[in-house]
């Protein structure tokens, strides 16, 4: 049997039994990333990174969650497990699983550049790897973070010298921190929505160098602010809240901004090109530095992108899963 | 091309008109003369032949970024447009230049000189000196279609603010056959004699819907009201002993209409009509159907002339005499329309399309009922002393069209969408019951909020049955309403019936699929108003 198998719940460890992001409540799931797709309520007993601890217990509550470190190697019944970075977002992992000398690599959801904020990806050696494929598709290619720095960064400065409020939708768990390191304070204040700062909090608690943010909540005076940069959640853009800041100008950063219909369809002013997952040749550099033969392809463009790894060489098939839902895609 | 591109930027990342008027007006007092002249030109449609074929454009693109041609053709629908999709799968550019707008343009222009290797040589140098957005610009002026949510009236009112001239002069300006590779900034907006051109068509005023009772038009003999045809909208000019046939899209279709040459013989040179191109056979008006042989037909058969010949239903009249009488009251436009109507012989293929009387809102809603017998859409209302104006207006002249036919039906395929729909599904595919089995009879994109079709993707991915390529099948579940503008048979589809502009106007929740229409319901509907 299979070191891992797909099934209704999730992906599934028979010699360990426990599940990997399952998708329904099981006794033991080991959970990649806190993103609510990947990490859900429900489970009988949680493992995951310490790093990503804390933002699973502000999500999640009070639940039974025992933590490992990267590289930290832990005997589940017949199965030896640990987690590697995955640099998706901070305490993302890879979780390798190896059963009598079958190694699987269950990758979540990973981006392959260094953001600085996240621990890098680390390309793991194994026979089966499971990939995501969000953005697998050529039109996908991400530009280097510095050049989208400068480019949030101008068009900030451009908002706070026509004296509008900018506000950039982005996602709050992630998405939101990696942009607070790559804003300039040098043009202004940054204000944060509730969602965001929250988990600012939680990921400052445990010792992530985050930039000064002030919380933009009801007693908030905008006039007070001129010249302010606001991250929020995309939902919070069109809101009473948002409102009351007057003159404004709105942008998202994500990676579907990549698309001019999509763009357009958020219709805000801006849209910036930033993603947490791995472009096309991201993708492919990190399936090949893999060295694995077996590709199982899950959330995103699966038939076209396991037919193109299929075609090159690989054994790949796509895997039915139930990650990738709304919020998902606002963090892309 | 990079002021070009900064404009395109401009225009396309804004969704606010002050922004996007003002970055055309400062293009329009900064550019180049030429790139300006061009600038126009392809915002309002007018563009440089194309000199390569799409089909080569694919395989250069796919070869250029390294990646089987499948790929980029699955890769294609997703982006949505072939000029982006090529744009963003190309490796980054070698060199970094900056020619003007009408270099690029005339470099295209000059591709269909040479032979297919030159071309392809042209092409990737190009593709290799410019930088994502201006290789999407480049790659759409190339294949043309350059559909930026430019309008006509934001174009126009960019013009006025840059020449310091008027809004309705420059639309008036912009109209016509006018070629930008030989007309020069000054002869389009500055020179003095605006109708130079005879051709040159005025701009079409049009209706909003009425979106309020008609009571709140005030008093009923204030206005007139006329069937709303469901033709071709056209302009009929006759000047200098020739004529011209324009469409609302400014496309010039003189010759798919020759039965319309005979007005010259009855209608005195200088004038101008507005109306309507319908079918007008032997036993009078006929419904779009038969109007439908002839859309799209470049020269029409002897055999197609005489079974579908074509008239102009005229309703309005722009120039008598010569003179631009636009300004005039519809009342006085309308009653010298009256006289030349009635003066032509019943053979003329330019009749008046006839006012409706009403003494009251309440007698007029329900002429308007009918409308389906007259075969018509409905109404229109227009305001008795309101000028001819430019472009949509609201006010003066308002669309009453009847309610849309309705059918529950069951949804059985979903199909993702491109463009800016691209990762949602938005194309559907609906069925009605046949005893125990569904029968698809049409397909809808629109109407649904954006919300809603977040919610039926998520469903659809959870529920599919079986995939054929970019479609799903998937679990008979929802029931939606469709609402449609008619209703014909159709050999070619499998329920028999073909639907005009279906649209999904209501998620039916409340519905068990159960009770769906059946297609006899729907044949009912085609006895009835097909």
């Amino acid at each position: 049997m299979s070191a891992l198998t797909f099934t209704p719940s999730g992906i599934y460890c028979p010699a360990g039994d426990f599940y990997i992001d399952p998708w329904r409540p099981v006794p033991r799931a080991l959970i990649t990333h806190g993103h609510a797709d990947h990490a859900r309520g429900g489970m009988g007993a949680y493992l995951a990174t310490d790093l990503a601890a804390p933002v699973m217990r502000h999500r999640l509550g009070d639940i039974p969650l025992e933590t490992v470190s990267y590289g930290e190697v832990r005997q589940i019944g017949g199965a030896s497990v640990s987690f590697h970075p995955a640099g998706h977002v901070p305490g993302s992992a890879q979780i390798r699983v190896e059963v009598a000398g079958e190694v699987w690599v269950a990758s979540g959801d990973y981006k392959v550049v260094d953001d600085g904020l996240s621990t890098p990806f680390e390309p793991v050696t194994c026979h089966h790897f499971i990939t995501e494929s969000t953005f697998g598709l050529p039109v996908f290619r991400w530009q280097d973070q510095r050049e989208i720095a400068a480019q949030i960064n101008a068009w900030w400065a451009g908002c706070a010298a026509a004296g509008k409020t900018a506000f950039l939708g982005c996602y709050a768990l992630g998405k939101a921190q990696r942009l607070l390191t790559l804003l300039d304070p040098e043009i202004g204040q940054i204000l944060t929505h509730t969602a965001i700062e929250n988990t600012n909090a939680v990921m400052r608690a445990q010792g992530i160098d985050l930039p000064t943010t002030v919380l933009a909540g009801p007693d908030l005076v905008p006039k007070d602010h001129p010249g302010a940069l606001v991250l929020a959640p995309p939902s919070a853009l069109d809101s009473a809240w948002a409102r009351k800041f007057g003159p404004n100008e709105t942008a998202f950063a994500s990676g579907w901004m990549a698309l001019r219909g999509i763009r357009r369809r958020r219709s805000g002013d801006r849209g910036f090109v930033i993603s947490d997952h791995p472009d096309w040749s991201g993708l492919l550099e990190a399936i090949k530095a893999t060295g694995a033969e077996n590709i199982y392809v899950t959330h995103g463009y699966t038939d076209i992108f396991a037919r193109y790894l299929s075609e090159s060489g690989w054994n790949a098939q796509v895997v039915p899963t139930e990650f990738g839902g709304d919020e998902a895609e606002d963090a892309a | 091309m990079k002021s070009f591109a900064a404009l395109f930027n401009a225009i396309d990342q804004s969704t606010k008109t002050t922004v996007k008027v003002a970055a055309l007006a400062d293009y329009f007092q900064t550019a180049p003369e030429t790139d300006r002249i061009w600038t126009i030109a392809i915002f309002s449609g007018r563009r440089p032949k194309r000199a390569v074929t799409t089909t080569r454009l694919r395989e250069w693109g796919a070869e250029v970024a390294g990646i089987p041609l499948w790929l980029f053709e699955e890769s294609y629908p997703i982006v949505g447009d072939l000029a982006e999709t090529i744009a963003l799968v190309l490796p980054p550019p070698a060199s970094d230049t900056d020619h003007g707008l009408s270099h690029w343009i005339n470099l295209l222009r000059s591709l269909s000189d040479v032979d297919e290797d030159a071309r392809k040589t042209e092409v990737l140098s190009a593709w290799d000196s410019l930088d994502t957005t201006q290789r999407f610009l480049f790659n759409k002026l190339l294949t043309g279609g350059f559909r930026i949510g430019i309008s006509q009236k934001l174009m126009t009112r960019a013009l006025a603010r840059a020449t310091g001239r008027g809004e309705a002069e420059m639309a008036h300006r912009l109209m016509g056959d006018w070629d930008p590779a030989s007309t020069t900034w000054e002869q389009l907006i500055e020179a003095e004699d605006p109708t130079s051109d005879a051709s040159r068509p005025y701009p079409f005023y049009l209706a909003y819907g009425l979106d309020a009772a008609a009571e709140t038009l005030g008093e009923p003999e204030e206005w007139q009201a006329e069937w709303k045809w469901d033709g071709i909208r056209g302009q009929l000019i006759l000047r200098d002993g020739a004529h011209y046939v324009w469409s609302r899209g400014e496309e010039l279709m003189t010759h798919r209409f020759p039965e319309l040459a005979r007005a010259l013989d009855f209608i005195p040179d200088g004038t101008v009509l507005d109306g309507e191109l319908l079918v007008w056979s032997s036993d009078g008006l006929q419904s779009f159907n038969a109007l439908q042989k002839r859309i799209g037909r470049k020269t029409v058969p002897k055999k197609l002339l005489s079974e579908a010949p074509v008239i102009l239903y005229a309703y309005d009249l722009l120039e008598w005499q010569g003179d631009d009488i636009r300004q005039k009251p519809l009342a006085k436009r309308r009653a010298t329309l009256c006289d030349l109507c009635d003066n032509l012989p019943s053979d003329t293929p330019v009749k008046l399309s006839p006012s409706v009387a009403f003494d009251s809102w309440e007698a007029l809603a329900a002429i308007r009922a009918t409308a389906r017998d007259a075969s018509a859409e409905g109404l229109m209302l227009k305001r008795l002393d309101s000028p001819y104006l430019t472009g949509r207006k609201k006010g003066d002249w308002w669309k009453w069209k009847l309610d849309p036919l309705t059918i529950d039906a069951v949804m059985i395929y979903a199909q993702s969408g491109h463009g800016r729909r691209a990762n949602l599904f938005t194309d559907f595919t609906f069925a009605v019951w046949k005893g125990n089995e569904l029968i698809p009879f049409t397909k809808a994109y629109s109407g649904l909020t954006d919300d809603e079709f977040r919610r039926i993707t998520a469903w659809v991915k959870k529920n599919t049955r079986e995939r054929f390529g970019p479609v799903r099948s998937v679990t008979p579940e929802h029931v939606f309403e469709i609402a449609f503008e008619g209703i014909q048979a159709s050999p070619r589809h499998k329920s028999g019936v073909a639907l005009r502009f279906p649209r999904m106007s209501r998620w039916r929740h409340d519905k068990p699929i159960n009770e769906a229409n059946s297609l006899d319901d729907l044949n009912d509907m085609l006895n009835t108003f097909g």
